[in-house]
């Protein structure tokens, strides 16, 4: 690894609104880009720039609000955002980049999926980060909370869409946006659980529900509906797939998915509040936390009983897990040399296990049914995910190890 | 057709066995039946007769433990450090008289083998059949045997053969299959069963040997169901035992109903008058099973802080949170510096406790168990939890109440069950009687 480079800090000299901790608003030497916003488009104006604290002038000649935002490799992790870009305006935004690929996009009305998603390289040296732990956290912290909304952002059109087809008997195009509809919520899992009454509404089983009282509604109750159990069909939990249960009438079909797009929305409006924030700890605990949800339910293929998209959850829990350990990991790093190794032990465990899972499909094409998969696989994919949470379950106390 | 017993003095000479004449066909030859049961001669009993006697030294593979009683024994007993738990449907075509048959020969078996005899006409004897007993414990003594008889749902009415008993109308009202819980996956080939046995002991062959006798006497009446080995106590009923830990590595069962508090009696056996329709049941108790299936391979890679929090104990002394040593009281109500229980809200303990439940407590006797590894290489790991009380409501409660129980992401239930414990047998009488009287 070569040995960073520090950057000097000029004068101050005002910068207008930086958005993310790790920004440094004091950028002499760094490149200076536009970016030309519009409600279809996102053209930036270099598609390379050098390490460093780079300047994004944002203009936004659409006819609402838009946001900027700059993706990992991964197209999930976000390392930078500008949001509220207002019709007309111009605004520059100063992120701090290190050499590697990234992606820039925006996102019209600030919903929905990334529009104009173009590769972004950045060449040169590895630059000096912040020098302080509390400087890491605060920008891990910001951008775990943006790759949050983000997911929020396009989880929430597409609850919206599913349900309406649902709702309307399309059941063969509900069926088809299942997977995908649900994976935006499966990569943030640990934060909707965090809101307690949420995810039990969203995202119970059947068996959850009556076992603990509750009305089961959300996704799985959507599900059983599309995919129907045969007349002598089990449930999860060993008992008649049809005790207490029939196929929801047109009137109920309404209601799920009306109440599905209203908790959805409730997340939504969780995560944009501006109190909104997550603890350090709470996203190296989710990485482990969401490769748990794996191996408790997505491995067993208990989760999507009877749709079998149990793979496409597993993709989306791993996704998670990576995201959460990305943007944590200079963190773990700067602990010396145990930290390094950690690091490198993940990594190298995070490429087996979605090496592996690559091999089952992907989110555009769909993944192999789970009722597909034959023991012998599921046991490769358990040992996979063994073989990374070992060493995924350090990270905290690295994470951590601040005082130390 | 059944030997009368007559009454034994338990600790002078070897007991009649009493079973069956039908009890022993295949296991005795045809021209031996009936005259040789009960002889209670043979080098086997010789052997056995001599260990027996020695349980008042304290030994505890000498111990042993009476099977006649106002109780059954292997409730209020102290627990024994292994399980072989085993269930049982009756036969398609059995009759009330098989089933009462069946009982006596279970019990007459049980009484020698709870002695540290064997069972029959021993394990050994003539060249030309096999023997009555199948020998494994031939060398052992009690080790603290008890065999515990429960009386399933499907006894009483079953969804295919009804009534056939005749005991439909004394069924307890109260003995109905468990509602669902939360964290149920349960494998219907793992719960349920007309009969089930219960047999604890501190010499895991002594066990295993129980249920292998008292099932192959049941062969052509009562096949086995299912059946369950446990190794490693995970309760104590008693405060002379120490507190065992679980395959989590925690203490398990410090606050546990104790056969020396005066209150355990009242919370664990049925008492004359609770069901007028099963008046039978006096004396007797409720079982309740469950497979506990532990997510070991999760649960290791928590950290100790998430461990101890899911509990509300500390893993190495198994004190509660709010501090003190194992048996100091736990302290719901103390809050921490921030402003939080400093037992959690959801914490196992809490949960569970009499405090949070209207005071409802259960005996436990539970088990650990590992039988082996699933298909994905996990190992198949985990609790067989056993409780009695006086009312399966105690148990409902309690495991409702677990619903939001932090240990929930780490453990799934596979099996379950619940029987009813009829009073002990008195001597010369078969476990089950008061029911068929």
């Amino acid at each position: 690894m070569p040995a960073p480079r520090v950057l000097a800090a000029a004068a101050a000299a005002a910068v207008a609104a930086v958005a993310l901790a790790g920004c440094v608003p004091n950028n002499p030497v760094g490149a200076r880009l536009s970016v030309a916003v519009s409600d279809d488009s996102c053209v930036v104006s270099e598609a390379t720039a050098a390490a460093g604290n780079i300047t994004f002038s944002i203009e936004n000649t659409g006819t609402d609000v838009n946001e900027f935002e700059i993706f990992a490799e991964d197209r999930l992790r976000i390392v930078g955002e500008k949001e509220n870009v207002t019709p007309g305006q111009t605004i520059d935004y100063v992120v701090q980049l290190q050499p590697g690929t990234y992606y820039t996009a925006c996102k019209f009305q600030q919903i929905g999926a990334p529009i104009g998603v173009a590769a972004f390289t950045v060449t040169g040296e590895t630059v000096a980060v912040a020098a302080d732990d509390q400087a890491r956290i605060d920008l891990a912290v910001a951008n775990y909370v943006a790759y949050v909304k983000s997911q929020t952002e396009q989880l929430l059109p597409a609850v919206e869409a599913f349900a309406a087809d649902y709702a309307a008997g399309y059941d063969d195009a509900a069926r088809a946006a299942f997977a995908l509809a649900r994976s935006y919520y499966e990569r943030i899992e640990p934060t909707a659980e965090a809101f307690g009454d949420l995810d039990p509404k969203i995202d119970y089983r059947e068996v959850d529900a009556v076992a603990e009282g509750l009305d089961w509604t959300g996704f799985h109750r959507i599900e059983k509906d599309l995919w129907p159990p045969a007349a002598d069909g089990v449930n999860s939990d060993g008992q008649s797939a049809w005790l207490d249960w029939a196929p929801s009438t047109a009137a109920e079909r309404q209601a799920f998915a009306d109440g599905l797009v209203a908790d959805v929305q409730e997340l939504y409006d969780l995560v944009h509040d501006p109190d909104f924030a997550v603890g350090i700890a709470d996203i190296s605990n989710g990485a482990i936390g969401l490769l748990d949800e794996v191996s408790a339910g997505k491995i067993t293929g208990e989760e999507d009983w009877w749709s079998h998209t149990d793979l496409a959850d597993f993709a989306a829990n791993v996704d998670g897990a990576w995201v959460a350990f990305g943007v944590v990991k200079d963190i773990a790093a700067s602990k010396g040399e145990d930290g390094q190794a950690l690091v490198a032990d993940i990594e190298a465990e995070f490429d087996g296990l979605r090496t592996l899972l690559a091999g089952y499909g992907d989110f555009e094409s769909g993944f192999t049914p789970y009722d597909e998969v034959t023991d012998a696989q599921r046991q490769g994919l358990s040992d996979a995910v063994n073989a990374l949470a070992e060493p995924l379950s350090q990270l905290t106390h690295t994470v951590l190890g601040i005082a130390e | 057709m059944t030997e009368d017993p007559e009454a034994t003095p338990a600790d002078s000479v070897p007991p009649r066995d009493g079973i069956s004449r039908r009890g022993l066909l295949g296991l005795l030859g045809a021209g031996a039946a009936g005259l040789a049961v009960g002889a209670g001669a043979g080098a086997g009993i010789a052997i056995a007769a001599g260990a027996a006697a020695t349980g008042a030294s304290g030994d505890r593979a000498t111990t042993s433990y009476p099977f006649h009683g106002e109780h059954q024994a292997g409730i209020l007993t102290p627990v024994q450090d292994r399980l072989h738990f085993a269930a049982f449907d009756l036969a398609a075509g059995a009759t009330r008289a098989d089933l009462v048959e069946l009982l006596q020969d279970w019990s007459a078996a049980a009484a020698a083998m709870t002695r540290g005899l064997p069972i029959g006409d021993g394990a050994l004897g003539a060249l030309t059949r096999p023997p009555d007993d199948t020998g494994e414990a031939l060398d052992l003594p009690a080790s603290g045997l008890t065999i515990t008889f429960g009386f399933g749902p499907t006894l009483f009415d079953h969804p295919e053969h009804g009534d056939r008993f005749g005991i439909r109308d004394r069924r307890p009202a109260l003995l109905a299959p468990l509602p669902r819980f939360a964290g149920d996956a349960l494998d219907p080939a793992r719960g349920g069963g007309d009969l089930c046995i219960q047999a604890c002991a501190d010499d895991p062959q002594v066990a295993v040997h129980a249920i292998r006798d008292l099932s192959r006497i049941a062969f052509g009446r009562a096949p086995l169901r299912w059946s369950q080995l446990g190794f490693g106590r995970t309760s104590s009923t008693s405060t002379a035992q120490v507190t065992a830990r679980n395959l989590m590595g925690f203490k398990d069962g410090t606050r546990n109903l104790k056969s020396e508090d005066p209150a355990t009696a009242a919370a664990v056996w049925v008492q004359a008058g609770d069901d007028p329709a099963a008046a039978w049941l006096a004396g007797g108790s409720y079982l309740v099973a469950r497979r506990i299936r532990m997510l070991v391979e999760s649960w290791d890679r928590a950290q100790l802080g998430e461990q101890e929090t899911i509990f509300g104990r500390d893993k190495g002394e198994g004190a509660p949170l709010s501090g003190g040593s194992e048996f100091t009281e736990p302290d719901f109500d103390e809050v921490a510096a921030n402003g939080e229980p400093v037992i959690a809200l959801d914490a196992h303990i809490r949960l569970a406790s009499p405090e949070h439940n209207a005071g409802a407590a259960i005996l436990r006797r539970g088990y650990n168990f590992v039988d082996g590894n699933d298909e994905l290489g996990r190992l198949d790991a985990g609790l067989f939890f056993i409780a009695f009380q006086r009312s399966p409501e105690q148990f409902i409660r309690v495991q409702r109440a677990l619903a939001t129980d932090l240990l929930n992401e780490y453990i799934k239930h596979v099996g379950s069950g619940i029987w009813a414990v009829p009073p002990g047998a008195s001597v010369g009488g078969y476990v089950g009687e008061t029911l068929f009287e």
